[in-house]
């Protein structure tokens, strides 16, 4: 009994300053032994900082840690690994190729004579994966799994370190519905064994329904402590963002006018020529949302990437009436096309660039941002001041690196550049992951005048509530083909789980 | 069925990343057995000279490979050879010991290396600024140290391995050769065990593709950085002493000759693996020992300086042809910052 009133964790008055941000002041946290405990906050509110100083990466500028009670000095990861501190990153730390076994020992190697053992290693991952129902293939190429199972990697990294604290740094973002479901009962597994789990997401849903405790950070520091018991979803909203949010999308009706995007037939194979996207045919509107619903891997990636010309594929696409040639991005970007993407360090920043070269890199060499050969400057530094202001994104000025921005404002930089210039249509790729409440009302409010000033919007996403908050029209994927396209206004949650579930609508 | 279908896929994707290498395997194989029909001597004579010409080129691309595949280029292994071929030249000259002249060799590679990790892991400078800033070094101080007129205390000679080097063709081809040139071919053996067998080469390889991961893992990226290209470039040393100390027995400048750079192309036709460095080193030593001989024999009515280019041909080749089709290392040039 006693053993359970000590703390797994404290963290105390930790204070972390980077040139030109406080990114976290006075910071006080404690974990108990085995319980599930929220950290929300806005984006840039400290909290991969405060969590990466934890865990030895960052050195805090002053603040004290102790583990069961006793103080201790984390002066690298080798330390916090030692101390059982476990931690799941928000962009994963996986090397693409090496095998899953090969990453697991990565650091804490097995070894016969100068040997590595990779047998034993093997048999060991196993053993663990199957005691916690994690399934995994350990001889897999890391870049050739899904994302899902990446995370089951992450997890078993630090379970195979025998972590008793582990800090998992928004897990859910990029996981299905199910696969969060799924992880959530892993993470009430490890509880009940004493493991004590620091929860980062910014979806209030889950934390309501799955934490113990919840402390809430704005602006680097703590600015409140709460219970799922005590709280709703828009009390911990407000208490993040220090105001009230709107968590429902206001929009009226739509007011479709003509045809802006026009796909006929199209078909995208993949390097082994096996199709993900078959036969498609869809129409979106000038003045209309279409969200494309589906579970992540039927197809969704690779239709817009052929859209946007970075896969080849075959087919009929016409914008504005202009047929639109593959692989050809730049062709798009001018011709009123804008992309946010899914990826966002691969396809959305250029994260060595400063955050006013990422927000011209459609335009750099257009007016008024270059005149001839010459790069105008000024214009691109008063467009970024511009659009850092408009979209609220938390950074010390418009020339550090987008590398150095948290998740969430990376994000808002790539919406920027995308929604500030004239376009005719709009294909978003989960545009909101990864963002905090206030961030996504303020970018679901852009998408929707979007629409209404006419612009077409194509709404890829993984998150039913998203899909139904800002789409006209539904067109649902499944394994590549659309089942069913239908008006908004006829879909509920229950028919749209069963159409991405391969039902057909005649049989539902 | 299941399993067929299976199996030859496995076995196309098989050929995909081996043909080219099986291919140009197959035909050196039957060019080499058909010359041996024909003339025997000068079959041997051009094998003996293919493993020995391979010797600096395989060196140099161990050197290279270790630092790549640690996550630095180096573009300096010509001048580390260059410096360290001189150093051990001296250091011959004034000792008359030959082991401590290569050692001395090896050392001034390995010093060299140190420089360029510092500037390449500490400063994060450039790492192509980094390497040209060797080459243009030891250019510079080879050039300006170097008297004629030095007499040398010898060179390295051949040792025969007993019965081996009896055996025909293979006996006096590989097991006839001098130290320098056997110890090339343990490295390629100790490297590849090391990089691709044991924790310092997990280690070194996660360095190269993804240093924070590593780093979050407890893995001290900038020791392995550090290391791999230090030892690399005491590897760069011995190239740099095979041809002062074993091949020509003196000192000339810019001996060196494109080496260096020749090395990387061997490096990367060999995909980042030792084997595969020493397979492409044998092919680039083929090209300069066939070079030789037909020089010798002067039956053709080319230009001899058409025939000396190429090596140099082939490491055009090479560069145009393979670069976008290998796996180079992910944070290959890329320096670490911590935070
Ligand atoms: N390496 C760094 N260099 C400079 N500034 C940094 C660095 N890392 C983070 N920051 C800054 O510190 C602040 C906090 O960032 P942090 O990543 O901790 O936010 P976060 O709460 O995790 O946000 P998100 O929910 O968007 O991930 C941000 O303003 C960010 O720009
Ligand atoms: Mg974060």
């Amino acid at each position: 009994m006693a053993e359970n009133e000590t703390l797994a964790l404290e963290i105390r008055h930790v204070t972390k300053r980077f040139p030109g941000v406080l990114a976290n002041d006075d910071v006080n946290f404690d974990l108990r032994r085995g319980e599930i405990h929220a950290l929300l906050g806005e984006n840039g509110a400290g909290k991969t900082t405060l969590m990466n100083i934890v865990y030895g990466l960052y050195s805090p500028d002053e603040g004290e840690f102790l583990i069961n009670g006793k103080k201790v000095e984390i002066k690298g990861p080798h330390d916090a690994i030692n101390y059982g501190i476990g931690m799941v990153h928000q962009h994963f730390m996986l090397v693409p190729v090496f095998t899953v076994t090969e990453n697991m020992i990565l650091g804490s190697e097995v070894t016969s004579g100068p040997s590595l053992d990779l047998n034993r290693a093997r048999r060991e991952i196993i053993e663990l994966s199957e005691a916690h129902g994690l399934d995994v293939d350990p001889d897999a190429l890391v870049e050739d799994i899904p994302v899902g199972v990446q995370q089951r990697v992450e997890i078993l990294k630090a379970l195979y370190r025998k972590a008793r604290v582990l800090v998992l740094d928004e897990p859910t973002a990029v996981l299905t519905p199910q696969e969060a479901e799924d992880l959530f009962q892993v993470m009430h597994q490890l509880t009940d064994k004493g493991v004590s789990i620091i929860f980062i997401t910014h979806k209030l849903k889950e934390v309501l329904n799955v934490a113990d405790r919840i402390t809430v950070m704005r602006r680097g520091r703590v600015v409140g402590h709460t219970t799922p018991k005590e709280s709703t979803q828009s009390d911990l909203a407000s208490m993040m963002v220090g105001r009230d949010v709107i968590l429902q999308v206001e929009k009226g009706a739509a007011k479709p006018r003509n045809v802006v995007l026009e796909i006929a037939g199209l078909t995208v194979e993949d390097e082994r020529s096996i199709a993900s996207v078959k036969d498609v045919s869809l129409q979106v509107r000038s003045g209309e949302v279409l969200g494309i619903a589906g579970v992540q891997g039927n197809g969704q990636t690779e239709l817009v990437e052929a859209l946007t010309g970075l896969r080849a594929a075959r087919g009929e696409v016409q914008l504005d009436g202009q047929k639109l040639p593959f692989e050809n991005p730049r062709f798009g970007t001018e011709h009123g096309l804008a992309h946010i993407p899914e990826d966002r360090h691969k396809h959305g920043l250029v994260l060595p660039y400063s955050l006013a070269d990422n927000l011209v890199l459609c335009t750099y060499y257009q007016k008024p941002f270059a005149s001839n050969l010459q790069r105008n400057d000024r214009a691109v530094d008063r467009n970024a001041v511009e659009l850092i202001e408009r979209f609220d994104v938390r950074s010390p000025s418009q020339y550090v690196t987008a590398g150095t921005l948290s998740g969430g404002n990376q994000q808002k930089v790539i919406v920027a550049r995308e929604l500030s210039r004239p376009i005719s249509l709009l294909v978003a790729n989960q545009p909101t992951r990864g963002l905090d409440v206030g961030s996504i009302e303020y970018i679901h409010n852009e998408i929707i005048s979007m629409r209404d000033l006419g612009v077409a919007v194509l709404l890829v996403s993984a998150e039913l509530d998203e899909i139904m908050a800002l789409s006209d029209r539904i067109a649902v994927m499944y394994r590549g083909e659309i089942v069913t396209v239908v008006d908004a206004g006829q879909a509920t949650r229950e028919k749209l789980g069963l159409w991405m579930a391969g039902l057909h609508p005649g049989n539902a | 069925m299941q399993s067929s279908i299976i199996g030859s896929s496995a076995f196309l994707r098989f050929l995909k990343r081996w043909g080219v290498n099986l291919g140009i395997g197959l035909v050196v194989l039957v060019t080499i057995i058909w010359g041996y029909i024909v003339n025997d001597k000068v079959t041997v004579a051009v094998l003996a000279s293919t493993v020995r010409q391979a010797t600096p080129l395989v060196l140099g691309a161990l050197c290279g490979l270790m630092g790549e595949r640690a996550g630095v280029i180096n573009i300096g292994i010509e001048g580390q050879m260059l410096l360290s071929a001189f150093i051990g030249f001296l250091f011959n000259v004034w000792t008359g010991n030959l082991l401590i002249a290569v050692f001395a060799a090896a050392m001034t590679g390995a010093l060299l290396g140190l420089f360029l990790a510092f500037m390449s892991v500490s400063l994060r400078m450039d790492q192509i600024i980094g390497g040209t800033v060797i080459n243009i070094l030891a250019l510079g101080l080879t050039g300006y140290f170097y008297q004629a007129g030095l007499v040398t205390q010898g060179k390295l000679q051949p040792i025969a391995l007993g019965s081996l080097a009896e055996i025909p063709l293979i006996g006096p081809v590989l097991f006839n050769n001098p130290p320098i040139t056997y110890t090339a071919i343990v490295l390629v053996l100790v490297v590849h065990y090391v990089l691709f067998h044991t924790r310092w080469g997990l280690r070194t390889r996660a360095v190269g593709e993804h240093p924070r991961a590593a780093d979050t893992l407890g893995v001290n990226v900038y020791l392995m950085r550090y290391a791999n290209v230090i030892i690399g470039g005491a590897i760069a040393g011995l190239a740099g002493a095979f041809l002062t100390l074993e091949a020509v027995g003196s000192f000339e400048r810019a001996m060196t000759n494109g080496r260096g750079f020749v090395a990387l192309a061997v490096m990367i036709f060999g995909r980042y693996t030792p084997l595969g460095a020493w397979g492409a080193a044998l092919l680039f030593g083929l090209a300069s020992a066939i070079q030789t001989q037909l020089q010798f024999f002067g039956t053709f009515n080319i230009p001899h300086q058409f025939i000396g280019m190429l090596p140099y041909l082939l490491t055009i080749i090479v560069l145009a042809g393979f670069v976008g089709r290998t796996h180079i290392p992910a944070a290959d040039g890329e320096p670490y910052e911590k935070e």
